[in-house]
């Protein structure tokens, strides 16, 4: 025992941590968590566009023109859509987890079906909003 | 707290390729996390080929033959060989699950085999649960009464009993808890699907008088609320428990004293 005394350089090293995420089978449900809170994140820069908007809006008809503008540009469509999907996503993920806090839809087949669904939902319902957009806009421009 | 990548003593090298025994004509590799706390190296994947015609189809049971016929060095947990004890719980083929439970043939090969995720390592496949241990005793699992003690026994109708169905087969082999991200990141804090789901059996036991103190004890941001239901834990338990839906349910209870 003598060898093990404290600050002996003979004792045991401090213990490595085993691998996580970098070993983890990435799975739907938690794929889906990570999408969640990135898509919470966006949220956030999203709500400053709205601001923007808005205050151009209130600023007046050359404030306003130029948020228009910006937002026709191949960026800020860009920008748009990743807002849509973000907020859709967002949402069903939201609608979903408060389905799983009343005890629903936990067992293992619902669990993967409710999770698929958001994601087919997010991504459909975009696509949906975007072309009721440009056809209510009548037709891309 | 989140943190991506690994630190400095733990980053994992590449091994040593054992030598396959001569004759064995059906082989699967085996990819194996190795570490020792004497040699002053970092951790490494060794890599073994198992002969098949000789060895049992558990994964478990590939480790002895390993430990048998190749390398006596290496080093892991396991008792009952059977599913009951929990003791060789580790990461094969990218997921937690027991050794002894999971054929070889439904793991994609090279069989890649790694300690529970996120732990203290002790040596190779072994980690240090005295964490996990330290939550499970927090959650005080006995049966908590103040009425003065039957002359027999604690009585409970059938019913009664079969709402401890799903729980009380936990074997706390610690493979849920290693499995989820939300663990990783708060294990001083937040105690985990295991410890939870044994929290529950208590709270949810018709014979316990503590009930609202259990539930005290875990309103509390982190050590319950810390699962976002993520799921890892329910699709990794290798005895089928569910126990996301057992924090779901302190969850609920904890809204429903409130109403």
């Amino acid at each position: 025992m003598s060898e093990l005394k404290a600050g002996s350089t003979t004792g045991p090293r401090s213990r490595p941590l085993s691998p996580h995420l970098q070993i983890y089978r990435p799975m739907l449900t938690m794929m889906m968590s990570v999408a969640h809170r990135v898509t919470g994140a966006a949220l956030y820069f999203g709500i400053l566009l709205l601001a923007w908007w808005l205050v151009a809006a209130a600023t007046g008809p050359n404030a306003y023109a130029y948020v228009e503008w910006f937002m026709g540009t191949l960026i800020g469509r860009v920008v748009l859509f990743g807002y849509t999907f973000a907020l859709l996503h967002h949402l069903l993920g939201g609608i979903r987890h408060l389905i799983w806090d009343t005890l629903h839809g936990l067992e293992p087949a619902e669990r993967e079906l409710l999770t698929v669904a958001t994601l087919v939902g997010s991504i459909s319902l975009t696509l949906v909003v975007w072309i009721v957009g440009y056809l209510a806009m009548g037709g891309p421009r | 707290m989140v943190e991506i990548t690994l630190p400095k003593n733990s980053k994992v090298a590449e091994g040593k390729t054992w030598p396959r025994t001569s004759h064995a004509t059906h082989l699967t590799e085996f990819k194996v996390y190795r570490w020792n706390p004497e040699d002053g190296e970092n951790p490494h994947i060794d890599t073994y080929y198992v002969d098949r015609d000789d060895c049992g189809p558990m994964v478990l049971d590939a480790l002895i033959w390993i430990k048998n016929n190749v390398d006596p060095t290496l080093t892991f947990r396991r008792s009952c060989r059977e599913g009951v004890c929990g003791s060789c719980a580790m990461n094969i083929d990218g997921t937690n699950t027991l050794a002894c439970t999971k054929a070889m043939d439904d793991a994609k090969a090279p069989l890649k085999i790694y300690p529970l995720p996120h732990q203290p390592v002790v040596k190779d496949l072994v980690p240090d649960l005295k964490n996990f241990y330290a939550q499970y005793a927090s959650i005080e699992p006995w049966l908590h009464t103040i009425t003065p003690a039957p002359e027999k026994e604690w009585k409970q109708s059938h019913t009664d009993r079969a709402k401890l169905d799903g729980m009380y087969e936990c074997i706390l082999c610690a493979c849920c808890s290693t499995s989820c991200p939300s663990y990783w990141w708060n294990s001083d804090r937040y105690l985990g699907p295991a410890a939870l789901l044994q929290a529950n059996r208590w709270v949810q036991d018709s014979r316990d008088e503590a009930t609202g103190d259990r539930l005290d004890n875990l309103e509390d941001p982190f050590r319950l609320y810390r699962c976002h239901t993520i799921m890892n834990c329910s699709k990794a338990c290798p005895k089928g428990l569910n126990p996301a839906k057992e924090i779901a349910t302190l969850k609920k209870a904890l809204v429903d004293r409130q109403v």
